[in-house]
This record gives structure tokens, sequence and C-alpha cells, in this order.
């Protein structure tokens, strides 16, 4: 009984101490629940914004939108570059049923080569972020993308994308002029404005692509849009449109840049032509080309290494960069570079007896013409490319004021307003003969300078430029490559444009004209073969540059090596002459026979330039080289 | 013998009524149910398909899924409310021994999920997880205990608490299984504080948990240490194991007071939120609902912690009470981990949102639970003083 009632108090003393643990534990409960509700707070107020925030970027992805590339025409609106649709085999993997599967019927449906399928499959392993596509195959022919196509629902995940890919119609002949684009490098990446060629891959790696990468290029756009945690796109939330790049129209003209390439054959050298009175560079041809598509996409190491091993070096840009000795060509130049200084007037006159003597000086400086060609003056000095009245102008001259007056025509100097990486040739002078070789400047360098040889080294473009200057009667005008960028039209006057030449009677000009015109029309003419049959009045200048020595590392075949030994022709010319509608300059490597060579192709340009419809084939002018090849006069 | 004696003392006499005349029993009295516990339950139960609609991306057949796992574990609570404690003081250790044995076999042939040896599968029987029934069947035991013994526990009965407890304890935490574990052992360990633990001891248990710390985390497993270290600093491993927790906070802050309204969660529709319908809805909740949202389903689990703690109190035997107490703290327990780990205040335990996120196990041990407070508290006239 006494035990009994000792239990019944326990039951009681039980339920005081569990009503009191009861609710001390509601006590600690809603302590917890305070504790709760306080992290919530400060969570969804306190730090609201930074969570929210947080919650807009892992929704939102911001994706550029790449601005179309602008197009290049020629002067005449023919498309030198464009932009076309490339189609891309893509595959999403998550989307895909079964990606083996998949791959293996693309491989039957694509009809693959061996080669072109180990990459396929390379490709489709490389990791990529659930649901981006791995591109697989790129460039798809119609055909391919025809079969694809067909087979659609047996390939889920399987997409044909286009992509926009710079091209250029006729690239081996535009090549070097036109210049291309390429991906863009490590290194060019860092020097970009990251917001402007956002989604960009390409970038002008030379020539007009270059130059005028930021007028070609545009500005980027994006749009923000919804995405998963996958990285799907769910829907666009805002949307800022790409601004295309401008259209730029070039000074060049297409079928006389094409003439220019066929003219040249294959053979190493360049022309250009420029048209005197606006400065317009009407063709600029470096021989040989080379296909710039190839390097759009990127060029596979294999054909780069051949091209640049390639004893041609077809990825040389002759036109602005390839240093030739004027040879004869400076001459007339030369002969206004005196008249200016007073040096001589149109009416001097020298006796030539075949050499020229420095005062107190045994050493003869020899003409061409080993007996020399008698009296010679000015218009004769031209046409018969006679070397003593020159050597008698330089040494008259002295290197400085040389030097002074062959810049002021631009050698030496950088001439055009946008041709990229041009350059600026080599115009010796004592001071940089002396910063060269810690050498005083000798007296009978003078003279070899006074004949275009010695350490004077000037580019195609220079020489076509000094030509359209001349031709001007001496106003310079800057060559230049754009005319039109998108809706503004270059000015003819543009900055940094050299001091014009004045003579001291404008009639001189003509005296210089006169002689020009003789050197393909008059009876001694270095070129007279060439004038034969010519429609308008031309004048024109011949030049041989003689090839003193190969390069070390450069190994010829026995066969080949007399051919690389050969004389570079040169030639000079303008027409008409009353009124010049074009300049030219051309060079050929390694011609041999002296400048006829050069001087036959300049007739074609210029032809070509001012006839209507009457202008020789190319392949009439080859076939005239052939039987004219006996004819070796001059330099 | 004991167990014999101590069910003739609970069965007893008739309760007595107070008025001579026996009371009229209400519905609800009959069908030994709490209509404001259940009233509660239902509502939190019905706001939780809302949510997991949203949760699920939507998915009608996830909220058809989880509402029939829902009437299950209804039906599961009617069932055992109808079982008088007796009944659970009778069988609970029989249920602790086959629980213990299930986990043995477990350790020696157990189906590996999830990298943790969890599941017991009778193939094309049934797959279970002995674990969860050690949820109920250890407190019950320590309950059936403790009732026999002079309260507040000595130091022997505590000993032998402490041997029940920790031996399927060890089990599950081998498996590895540390949140069950711990869950099990606090809803054991709720039963002794219940039953008038001495102060003294309290403390002294607690300063040689802070010493043992340190062996414990020696003999965590690598993902469980990573777990710890993520939830302390997660920007260390942003896209690794700190996801999960830099994406739920980032979900509840970005829901503001008001939230960006239900079905507009960016972060849970995008399927930025890990495992949304699940351990982290509350996170879809915070988001979509915002702090209101929040304030108001935390409210309805304190009612009904409320509800469940004065239900328990009620009961007029030991054994009810301490079983009932240890119910519905754990209840308690299992929304405060919960809403703690998904807000960035406790680790990443699989410990799901009572009642609201979707699975059936979790559901139906929980309503079983309840099931067992409502005898109690229903049957409490039954029961001699």
């Amino acid at each position: 009984m006494s035990q009994r009632s000792d239990k019944l108090k326990n039951t009681e003393q039980e339920l005081r101490i569990f009503r009191a643990r009861a609710l001390l534990a509601m006590v600690v409960v809603v302590a917890l629940t305070s504790l709760l509700v306080g992290r919530l707070g400060y969570l969804q107020v306190v730090q609201f914004d930074v969570y929210s925030t947080r919650s807009e970027k892992n929704r939102v992805r911001v994706e550029p939108l790449p601005p179309n590339r602008g197009l290049i025409y020629d002067r005449n609106g023919v498309l030198l570059a464009e932009n076309r649709p490339t189609y891309n085999l893509t595959l999403v993997r998550e989307r895909a049923e079964d990606v083996d599967e998949t791959l293996d019927l693309l491989v039957e449906l694509l009809e693959l080569n061996d080669e072109e399928t180990s990459t396929f499959y390379e490709r489709s392993q490389q990791w990529q972020r659930p649901f981006q596509p791995v591109l697989l195959t790129s460039d798809l022919s119609e055909e391919q993308i025809a079969r694809v196509a067909i087979n659609r629902h047996q390939l889920p995940g399987v997409e044909v994308e286009a992509q926009l890919l710079r091209y250029y119609p006729d690239a081996e002949v535009m090549a070097h002029a036109l210049g291309f684009v390429g991906r863009i490098n490590a290194e060019e990446v860092a020097n970009l404005d990251a917001t402007r060629y956002a989604g960009t891959h390409f970038i002008g790696k030379t020539g007009i692509e270059r130059f005028y990468e930021d007028e070609l290029h545009g500005q980027a756009g994006l749009r923000k849009v919804e995405t998963n945690a996958r990285g799907r796109v769910l829907r666009e939330l805002e949307r800022t449109d790409p601004v295309p790049g401008k259209d730029l129209t070039l000074t060049l003209d297409k079928s006389l840049q094409m003439l220019a390439y066929e003219l040249m054959d294959g053979r190493r050298g360049s022309i250009v032509a420029i048209e005197p009175g606006s400065g317009e560079i009407l063709a600029m041809v470096s021989t040989p080309g080379f296909d710039s598509n190839r390097f759009v996409t990127g060029i596979d190491r294999g054909s780069y290494q051949t091209l640049q091993e390639n004893l041609d070096l077809p990825l040389y840009n002759r036109a602005i960069r390839g240093h030739y000795p004027p040879g004869s060509t400076i001459k007339p130049f030369l002969a206004l570079g005196g008249l200016v200084e007073g040096a001589i007037t149109p009416d001097t006159t020298i006796n030539d007896p075949g050499y020229y003597q420095l005062p107190n000086d045994s050493r003869r400086y020899r003409n061409w013409l080993r007996w020399g060609h008698g009296r010679v003056d000015l218009e004769r000095s031209l046409a018969v490319s006679n070397n003593t009245f020159y050597y008698s102008l330089a040494h008259e001259l002295g290197i400085d004021k040389l030097h002074e007056q062959m810049s002021n025509f631009g050698f030496g100097r950088r001439v055009a307003h946008d041709v990229q990486s041009e350059s600026p040739g080599l115009m010796p002078s004592r001071e940089w003969k002396r910063e060269r070789f810690d050498q005083s400047w000798y007296p009978g360098e003078t003279l070899s300078a006074g004949i275009g040889q010695g350490y004077w080294q000037i580019t195609p473009l220079q020489l076509a430029s000094a030509t359209a200057t001349l031709a001007n009667r001496g106003e310079w005008v800057k060559p230049r490559m754009a005319r039109r960028i998108g809706d503004a039209t270059l000015d003819r006057d543009l900055p940094d444009t050299p001091e014009d030449i004045v003579l001291a009677q404008d009639d001189w000009w003509d005296s210089i004209f006169s002689g020009m015109e003789k050197v393909v029309s008059g009876s001694e003419g270095t070129a007279r073969r060439t004038g034969e049959g010519l429609e308008y009045r031309m004048g024109g200048k011949s030049g041989t540059a003689q090839v003193f020595s190969l390069g070390q590392d450069q190994r010829y075949e026995a066969d080949e090596l007399e051919e690389r030994l050969r004389d570079h022709a040169l030639f000079m010319a303008f027409a008409p002459i009353e009124d010049p509608q074009i300049a030219v300059a051309v060079i050929v490597e390694n011609a041999g026979g002296g400048s006829t060579h050069a001087a036959h192709l300049a007739r074609a340009m210029t032809d070509e330039w001012l006839l209507d419809d009457e202008a020789p084939e190319a392949e009439e002018v080859r076939e005239t080289l052939e039987t004219d090849d006996s004819n070796v006069e001059g330099n | 013998m004991p167990w014999q004696a101590l069910t003739r003392s609970i069965r007893g006499r008739p309760v007595r009524p107070s008025g001579g005349i026996p009371k009229r029993r209400s519905l609800w009295e009959r069908i030994h149910l709490d209509p404001w516990l259940l009233g509660l339950l239902l509502v939190l139960m019905g706001g939780g398909l809302l949510v997991i609609y949203s949760a699920s991306g939507q998915n009608m057949n996830v909220v058809i899924a989880q509402a029939i796992r829902f009437a299950v574990a209804l039906v599961a609570m009617l069932v055992v409310a109808q079982l008088s404690p007796i009944f659970f003081l009778r069988w609970a250790p029989v249920a602790y021994v086959i629980g213990v044995l299930m986990l043995v076999a477990v350790e020696l042939v157990g189906d590996i999920g999830m990298g943790a040896q969890r599941w017991l599968v009778i193939p094309g029987v049934i797959r279970f997880q002995p674990s969860e029934m050690m949820k109920l069947a250890v407190p019950m035991m320590v309950a059936a205990y403790l009732c026999r013994c002079e309260l507040p526990p000595k130091l022997k009965d505590i000993a032998v608490c402490a041997v029940i407890i920790g031996l399927p304890v060890a089990l599950i935490a081998a498996q590895p299984d540390l949140g069950t574990s711990l869950l099990v052992a606090s809803a054991a360990i709720i039963v002794v504080l219940l039953a008038g633990l001495s102060w003294r001891l309290i403390g002294l248990v607690c300063a040689l948990l802070a010493a043992g710390f340190p062996l414990l985390w020696m003999n965590l497993h690598n993902y469980q240490r990573q777990r710890v270290l993520t939830f302390l600093n997660p920007d260390t491993d942003p896209l690794g194991s700190g996801w999960n927790i830099i994406q739920s906070t980032t979900a509840i802050g970005s829901g503001g007071v008001f939230g960006k309204g239900w079905l507009q969660g960016t972060q849970s529709q995008l399927e930025f939120l890990p495992e949304p319908h699940t351990d982290f809805i509350v996170a879809v909740l915070g988001e979509e609902l915002g702090l209101i949202g929040m304030i108001a389903v935390i409210f309805l689990y304190l009612l009904i912690v409320g509800r469940g703690l004065w239900l328990a109190s009620e009961s007029q035997n030991t054994f009810g009470r301490l079983v009932a107490g240890s119910i519905i703290l754990t209840f308690f327990i299992y929304v405060f981990v919960n809403v703690g780990m998904v807000s960035g205040i406790l680790p990443v335990v699989g410990v799901p949102l009572p009642l609201v996120s979707y699975g059936g196990t979790s559901s139906v041990t929980l309503m079983v639970g309840f099931g067992i407070l409502m005898s109690i508290h229903a049957h409490r006239r039954l029961l001699p003083r």
C-alpha cells in the first residue's frame, strides 16, 4: 500500500517534471524559431540587394552580337571582299538521343574521307558547356546540307549553322592590295576594345583590311538572354543591334588590276598604277600572289611553311615593301632636281666621250654606250638614257641637294595615305651613311646615285607616286586606296602632303616631258619598240637594276642561278602627256634583256586605261615580248 | 515479467468519470484524433503541395504522387491512432530489437545508394531503410525503459539508456548516415531530457561532447568534413559543394519581403537550385513567397509544435508523455535543421522539411509519429493516473 502511494506521488512528481521540461522545450523552440526568422530577415531584408543582384546574374547572360564587316568594292562597284555564309555542322550532345549513333550516321551522310572522319570524331569529344553546340565540321557543301536536312528527324541535336566568313573572289590577284582578315590572336586581344570586339573572331591582319579595320569592323551589339542553370537560352530580354561596319569603295580598278596580274605572268615583280590628278591607286599588284582565303579560316602549318619557303616569296608585298635600285628611271627626277636647284637649264649641253671623270681622279665612270653619245642635251639625255649627263649633274648638285630634291619626290619616305606597312625605301645621305657605316660620303657615291645605283632603294609604289607627281607638273596628291568610306568621300588634299615642286619656268616641264616622250617615240628612244603604234602621247623612262648578290642563305639550283642573277627591268610611264590620266611603275625581277620587258607591260597598262576595248590582251603582249627578246639596248 | 506487471498497472482500473455519468464522446474522440492538430497538419500539407507544384517545375505528376503519399500517410496516422499506447509500450522493445537486427543486416548485405549503405532490399518485395523506423523505435524503447524507473532517472538508468541509444546510432552512423544517426540520437535524448535528467548531468555531457568533438571530427568521412567546411565558408568552392548553399541563400535572399510570386522564382524555375522539391524546398518558398511566406510557414510549424507539446503534457502517464514529447520535439528539430541548412546557418545534411518536401518515407514516418501522439492523447482517459 505504501508502495502504491509512493508510486502515486512519483507520478505527480513526474508530471511536474515533464511539464517544467516541456515548458522549457517550448521556450527553446521559440528561441530557435526566432533565430531562423532572424536569419531569414537578414537574408531577405538586410542582404536583399546583394542576393537580388546575384540571382539576376545567375539568370541573365549577355550575348554579344558581332557586326557584319563592311564590304570592299573597286572603283566601279565590283565586289572585292564579301562576307559569305559558310555552313557549320554542330551537335548539342545533350539533345542527341544516342551520340555515337548520331556521329556514325553523320559520317555516312557527309561522305567524309578518312582524315576528315578522324578530325570529326576528335572534335565531337571536345569539352563544351552543357547545351552548347560542339562544332563538328565546317564549310559544308550544298549537297551535304541537303542530306543532313533530309535526315533531320534521325538527328536530334544536330544543327547546320550559318556563319559569315570573309571571302575574296579573286584572292590571288587582290591578296597584296586588300590584305586579309584572320582570327584574332592573343596579342591582338590584349590591345582591342573588348566591348567593340565582343563576339568578333576576325580582324584585319594586313593591307586595306588592317588599315581600315576601325571603319570596316563596326560596333558589336548585345542581347540579354535568360538562361537556366545549364546555360540553355530560354528567351531574349533585351537587345541592342550591332552597327555594321562601313562599306569601302577603293580606288582600284579590278579589270586593270587583273590585267596587271596577268601581264606579270607569274614572274616576280610589281606593277603600280596611279591616276595623277587624284592620287588614286588604280592597280597595285605584287606577284606571285597567294590565296588569301586560306588565311581567313586559318591556314594549316604545312601549307604556310610551303608558302614561306617558296623562293619566289609569294607572301612578300613587293609593291610597297620591295626594295629595288631605281636605275635610270630616276633620271627625269634628277633632271627636275637640277632645274629646281639651277644646276642646269633645259638648254644645258654636255659632250659625252663615253665616260665621266671627277676632277683630280683618274677613275672613269662609264656611260652604258662605251663610245659615248656625243653632244647630249637634257631631252636627249632622257631619250637615250645617257649616264655621263647625270654623273655631271649629280656631281654639280652634290649629295645633300640631290638627297633633298629626291626626297621632295617622295624617295626615302612613305608616300601613300592609307597603305599599311609601306616601306620608305632608302634615300642615302651623308648623315645616313655616317650613322649606318660610320663613314664619310665619297664623291664617287654621288655619281652612282646619279644613275640610280649604289645605296638608293625605291619601292614600286614610290616610283609610281613620283611619276604621278611629275605628270602633275609638280603638284603633289597623296596616293590613296580608299575612295569612299561609308558615305564619306576621301578628300583630295590630305594632311601631310609634301610640298609641290615648282620650276622657275613652267614650260621647263615640257622639256622633261618631251625627253620622256622620246624614250618611247623618238628614233633613239631606249624603249622605241614599245611606242610603236601608240595612239596617244606617252612619256616614259626605262631602268635596269643590277642584282649584286644573292642572300647568303638562299640556295638555288644551278640552272636557276643564272636566271636569278639577271638584272631587274624597270619602267615608269605616264600618259597622255597633255592631260595625264595614268602613271605606271613596272618592275620585273630578273627579266634580263634590258628594260624592254617592263616597258611593254607599262604600255599594255596605259592602253587598257586610255583606249576603249582596243587594249591588247595580256596574251598578245606576252607574244610580243617573246619575239622582242633580242632587243637588248639601254639601261 | 516486469513488463506484464507494468501493463497490468497501466490497464488497471477503468477511468472514473468525474461527474459519475460517462460523457458522450465526440466524433473526434471516437476516431481518436485531435481536430486542431489534424487541421494544422492538413493546412501544412496543402501548402506543401502548392510549393511542390512550383518547385517541380509545375509538374502535376509530382504533385499527384505527393498527394497519394500524403493520403497513405494520413491513413497510416489514422490506423496508428486507433492503437492503444499499451500496444506501443508492449511492442517497443520488439520493434527496437528487430530494428537493431535489420541495421546489422544492412551493414552486412545492405544496398548501396548515394554512397551510403542504407537500404535493405528483399528483391521484388520491398526496399526499406531500417534507420527510418528507428526514428520512432529508439525513443519509444527509451521511454518504455524509463517509465518503469523512478524519475528523475538515476545514473544507472541513464547508463542503460545510453546503451539503448548508442547501439543503433552507432550502426546508422556507420552506414554512413550521420544526419539520421544524429536525429535518432536526439529523438531518444529528448526522452531522457523530458524524463528529468538532472542539469548537472546535462552540463557534464555537454562538456564531454565539446571535449570529444575533435575525436568526432577525426572519424568523419571526407565528404562529411567537406560539408562542414563548405558550410563554414561556401565561397571556397562555389561550383562544387558550396554551390548548394550559395544558390539556396541566393534564392531566399532575392525573395525579399514579399517574394517574387508563386511560380515566379528565377532561381528555382531556372534550375539553379539543387533538389528544389526535396531538401531545398524552403529556398523555393523563400524566393517565391518572401519573408512573409516564410514567417507564415514557420508560425504554422510553431502552432503544431505548441499543440503537440500541449497534448503531450495532457497525457496522463509517463510513457505517453515522454513519447509524445519526443515525437513533437523531433518534428521541430527537422524543421529547424532543414530551414537552418537551407538558409546557411547549419551544414548541409539530408533532412527534408517535414510534410512539405517531396518524399514518401519521411511523410509516412512523421504521420505515424503523429498517429502515436494522437493515440496517446485520445486514450488518456483509459489510462490510470
